[in-house]
C-alpha cells in the first residue's frame, strides 16, 4: 500500500499561500523587483484608458476613446502617423513604446469619482496599466489623479478645466494638457471688453461644484479687472435640469450680461432657457444683452444647437485650426472615422503622446523618470503652437482659443468660430497665484 | 409682485409636466394597483417621439456641392431633404418647422402601443406581487428603455426647437401694467401649459362622460363586483395603461422645446412625480393634478435667489419637506381616499 506524502493540512496550507500570493496586486510582486509600479515586460506595454463610456458624459468618453485607440495605431506604427509627423520632438518612430507594442485596456469612470478611481484601481491591479489617462470632469480627474499618485504610477489627465485639478489638489505623478478657468478668464475677458465695453454689470449661474467655483472665481476677478461689476452669483445645483427659476430673475436685476458658469447638459438647458426667455433679444441699461459660456465643447454645442449663435466662450483647441499638427490630426481622425475630432479628443491624444515621447526621452518606463522627462519640457507640432509643461505645477501652458458661437454653420459640425488665438504669455501666471494656492506637488512616487 | 407673479407662471409650465405624468401614474395605480417606476422613461420615450418625427422629416439624401470644401478638404456633400424634393423648400421647411407638434400625431399610437406592450408583456405578471416587486422590476425596465435609447441616441442632449412662430418671449407684465422687463415669458412654455390642460380635461372627460370611463370608475372603486357584473375589467385597465402611457408621452414630446431631451430626462420627472402623486393622495386624479401644480410652483418659488441665498438648498428639498409634512399630518394626501395610505 502506497503512502502520499501529500497531507490535508499540507495542501491547504500551500493553497492559501499560493492563493494569497496571487490575489496580491499585481504592482507589490513580479515586478517589484524592477522599483516601480507594473514594469512591463520586452514585448509590450499596457496602457489604461479611463473614459466615461456610460452617463452623461458618454459622448464625449467616446470619442477620447477614438482618440486613444489612434493614437495607439500611430504609436505602433500603423496609419499615416498622425501628429507623430508633425511633433518636434523625433524619438517616437512607430515601433511602440522602447521597443514595445503598446496595448491598452479601458475603464468606465460614469463621470463618478468612485467609480473613475475603482476603474483606475483595477486597471492598475489586475490589467498591469503603467499609465492611467481620461476622463470628462474635473472630480474624476482631482479624485483619480491621487489615486494614481498613491499606487505610483502616472496619470495624463484627459478634459479637466478645474484650477484645482494643478492647483491645490496637484500631484507630481499627475500631468494636465488641457487648459484651466484662469486661462479661460485671462483669455476671454478683453475679449469680452472690445465687444461688450467695460461699463457692463454681469450676473453669474454657476455650477455647484469644485469647477464651477473655480470658473466663477476666474471669470469674475479677469472681468472685474476690466471695469464690470458683478451684480449677482448664484450657484445652481448639479442635476438641474430646469433653469427658468434662475433666469427668469436676471432681466430685471440689473444686469446686462449672464454668464454661464455650466458645461455639458447644465450648459445646454441653461443656456436654452436663456434663450427662450428672451435674453438675446433684450436691452438692459440702455445696451443688448448679452450671455457669455466661459466653456465650450463642440459636442456640447451641438445639443444647445442654434442657440449658441453670437455667443463668446474659450476652448482648448478647435478642428478648424489651420497649423500642420492640427491638420495632421483632423486629416488622421477624419479619415478614420468620418467626423472631425473634438478638443476632448485632441487633448487624450496629445497626452498620449507626450507620455510615450518621455519614456522613449527617458529610456525608462520608471513614473519618476517619466515625470522629469515632462517637467518644464517645450513641444511643438502637436496644435497649439509651443507649448511648455511646467514642472512647477505639471500644467501645459499654451496659447488659448475664444471662439463664439457661428452666426451661418456650414455644416453639423462647423458650430463655433474662432475669434482670437490668446498668446501663451497673457494666461501664464505664477505658480503662487491666489486661485491656485494651497496643496503641494509633493514627490514623485514610483510604487512598487 | 412682479417676481410673485413671474414665479407662478414658472411653476406652471413646471407644474404642467409634474401633473400630466403624476395623472399617468395615478391612472396606473388607481386602475391596476401598479407602482410603476417606469412611468419617467414614458415621459422619456414620448420626447425621442419627437426627435424621431424631427429625423425622420429630416431623412435627406446626399448632394455634392463641388463650390464647397467639407472639413477633409473633399467637395462638400450637402444634405437636401426629401420634402424639398417632394413638396418644395417652402412647404419642406414648414413640416419640418412644425415638427414637434406633427409628433403629437406619432406618438399617440406609438404611446399606446408601449404600454400595452409593457402591460401584457411585464407587469400584468406582478399584480399580485408585493409593490416592493413591482417597483424593482419598473425600475429595471427604466433603465433597460433608458439605454436602448442611448444606445440609438447617444448620451447628449438633441435641440428640438418649438416652430418659430413660438420661438422667443412675450413681455407679460407689460400686458398688466408692469415696468418692460418684469415679466418676460416664453411663447413654448404658455403653450405647453394650455396643451397640458386640454390633456388633462380630455382625461376628465373620457372618464366622466363615456361609459367605458364610468366602467373604469367603477372598477377603481371596486374591481370585484365590476367583475361579478361579467364585465372583462382587465381589458378595460389594460387599455387605460395605454391611455395613461400616451398622456405621459405628450407630456414629453411637447417638453422637448423647452430642455433639449436626453436619454436620463425621464429620471429627473420620476421621483418628484411619485411624490406628487402621493402628496395629491395615492389614486386620486384631481388630487395628482392640483399637487403637480402646486409643488411646481412651490419649486419655483424655492427656486429664487432669495430664498436660495437665506436658505441654501431649499430649492432641492422644498418638495420632499412638503411631502413629509403632508404624509405627517394627512397620510391619505390632499384628496386621497380616507383608508389609502393609513392603514
Amino acid at each position: 500500500m502506497s503512502k502520499s506524502n501529500f497531507s490535508r493540512r499540507g495542501v491547504l496550507k500551500t493553497g492559501a499561500i499560493a492563493g494569497a500570493g496571487l490575489a496580491l496586486p499585481t504592482y507589490l510582486r513580479a515586478e517589484a523587483h524592477a522599483g516601480f509600479t507594473n514594469a512591463p515586460g520586452d514585448s509590450e506595454v499596457i496602457l489604461g484608458f479611463n473614459v466615461p463610456q456610460t452617463g452623461p458624459y458618454a459622448d464625449e468618453g467616446a470619442d477620447e476613446l477614438r482618440a486613444y485607440e489612434l493614437a495607439v495605431e500611430h504609436l505602433n506604427g500603423g496609419g499615416d502617423g498622425g501628429m507623430l509627423n508633425t511633433f518636434s520632438s523625433k524619438v517616437l518612430d512607430g515601433t511602440g513604446i522602447l521597443g514595445r507594442e503598446v496595448k491598452y485596456v479601458t475603464g468606465d469612470t460614469q463621470t463618478k469619482s468612485d467609480a473613475a478611481r475603482a476603474s483606475a484601481r483595477s486597471m492598475i491591479e489586475k490589467d498591469g496599466a503603467i499609465m492611467i489617462t481620461g476622463g470628462s470632469s474635473s472630480g474624476v480627474a482631482v479624485a483619480v489623479q491621487a489615486l494614481c499618485q498613491e499606487a505610483g504610477v502616472i496619470f495624463m489627465a484627459g478634459l479637466t478645466h478645474s484650477n484645482d485639478t494643478t492647483g491645490k489638489d496637484k500631484r507630481a505623478n499627475g500631468f494636465r494638457h488641457f487648459f484651466n478657468s484662469y486661462m479661460t478668464g485671462a483669455a476671454l475677458a478683453p475679449v469680452l471688453a472690445a465687444n461688450y465695453g467695460t461699463d457692463r454689470k454681469a450676473y453669474h449661474l454657476t455650477a455647484d461644484y469644485n469647477w464651477g467655483y473655480t470658473t466663477e472665481e476666474a471669470i469674475r476677478s479677469s472681468t472685474e479687472a476690466m471695469g464690470w461689476e458683478t451684480v449677482n452669483a448664484v450657484k445652481t445645483p448639479l442635476t438641474q435640469t430646469d433653469f427658468s427659476s434662475y433666469i427668469a430673475p436676471v432681466l430685471n436685476s440689473g444686469a446686462d450680461v449672464l454668464v454661464l458658469n455650466h458645461y455639458g447638459g447644465n450648459m445646454v438647458n441653461s443656456l436654452t432657457n436663456a434663450v427662450q426667455f428672451g435674453l438675446r433679444e433684450a436691452m438692459a441699461n440702455g445696451q443688448n444683452f448679452e450671455i457669455v459660456v466661459p466653456l465650450y465643447s463642440r459636442l456640447m454645442a451641438r445639443g444647445a444647437g442654434a442657440n449658441v449663435k453670437g455667443i463668446f466662450g474659450s476652448t482648448n483647441w478647435h478642428w478648424s485650426l489651420q497649423d500642420e499638427g492640427s491638420k495632421a490630426f483632423v486629416q488622421s481622425f477624419g479619415t478614420k472615422y468620418g467626423f472631425p475630432p473634438s478638443q476632448a479628443a485632441h487633448t487624450t491624444y496629445v497626452q498620449t503622446l507626450l507620455y510615450a515621447d518621455a519614456v522613449t526621452r527617458a529610456g525608462s518606463f520608471n513614473p519618476c523618470a517619466v515625470a522629469e522627462a515632462l517637467e518644464d519640457y517645450e513641444f511643438d507640432g502637436l496644435g497649439n503652437g509651443k507649448t511648455l509643461y511646467r514642472g512647477d505645477d505639471h500644467q501645459c501652458f499654451k496659447d488659448v482659443l475664444v471662439v463664439k458661437g457661428k452666426e451661418n454653420p456650414e455644416n453639423e459640425f462647423d458650430l463655433l468660430e474662432i475669434v482670437e488665438v490668446t498668446p501663451v504669455d497673457q494666461v501664464t501666471y505664477d505658480p503662487n497665484h491666489p486661485q491656485f494656492q494651497g496643496g503641494a506637488l509633493g514627490t514623485c512616487n514610483p510604487g512598487a | 409682485m412682479d417676481q410673485f407673479i413671474l414665479q407662478i407662471l414658472n411653476g406652471l409650465d413646471k407644474g404642467s409636466a409634474y401633473a400630466l405624468i403624476a395623472l399617468g401614474l395615478t391612472l396606473i395605480f388607481g386602475t391596476l394597483g401598479v407602482v410603476n417606476f417606469a412611468h419617467g422613461a414614458l415621459f422619456m420615450l414620448g420626447a425621442f417621439c419627437a426627435v424621431t418625427v424631427s429625423k425622420l422629416l429630416t431623412l435627406s439624401h446626399k448632394v455634392v456641392d463641388d463650390t464647397r470644401t467639407d472639413f477633409l478638404g473633399n467637395p462638400m456633400q450637402v444634405d437636401v431633404p426629401y420634402l424639398h424634393d417632394w413638396f418644395g423648400p417652402a412647404m419642406g421647411d414648414k413640416l419640418i418647422d412644425w415638427a414637434v407638434p406633427l409628433s403629437i400625431l406619432f406618438a399617440i399610437p406609438v404611446m399606446i402601443c408601449i404600454g400595452f406592450i409593457m402591460e401584457r408583456g411585464l407587469i400584468k405578471h406582478f399584480y399580485k406581487r408585493p409593490h416592493a416587486d413591482q417597483i424593482l422590476v419598473t425600475f429595471g425596465l427604466a433603465i433597460v428603455i433608458q439605454e436602448v435609447i442611448k444606445y440609438y441616441y447617444g448620451a447628449n442632449p438633441i435641440p428640438t426647437p418649438a416652430p418659430s412662430a413660438f420661438k422667443g418671449s412675450f413681455d407679460f407684465g407689460v400686458l398688466i401694467g408692469f415696468d418692460v422687463n418684469a415679466i418676460i415669458y416664453p411663447y413654448w412654455r404658455l403653450v405647453y401649459f394650455f396643451f397640458s390642460l386640454v390633456v388633462i380635461g380630455a382625461v376628465f372627460a373620457f372618464l366622466q362622460f363615456t361609459t367605458f370611463g364610468m366602467v373604469v370608475r367603477a372598477g377603481m372603486a371596486d374591481r370585484e363586483t365590476v367583475g361579478l357584473l361579467g364585465i372583462d375589467i382587465d381589458k378595460r385597465f389594460t387599455i387605460m395603461f395605454g391611455i395613461a402611457a400616451a398622456v405621459a408621452g405628450l407630456a414629453g414630446v411637447m417638453y422637448v422645446p423647452i430642455n433639449p431631451p436626453n436619454y436620463h430626462m425621464g429620471m429627473d420627472f420620476l421621483v418628484l412625480s411619485f411624490v406628487v402623486v402621493v402628496v395629491g393622495g395615492m389614486g386620486s386624479l384631481p388630487g395628482a393634478v392640483a399637487a403637480g401644480f402646486l409643488l411646481g410652483i412651490l419649486e419655483s418659488f424655492a427656486s429664487t435667489s432669495w430664498a436660495v441665498s437665506n436658505l441654501p438648498g431649499i430649492n432641492q428639498v422644498i418638495i420632499y419637506l412638503v411631502a413629509i409634512i403632508i404624509l405627517l399630518t394627512r397620510p391619505r394626501g390632499l384628496m386621497g381616499r380616507k383608508g389609502v395610505m393609513e392603514e
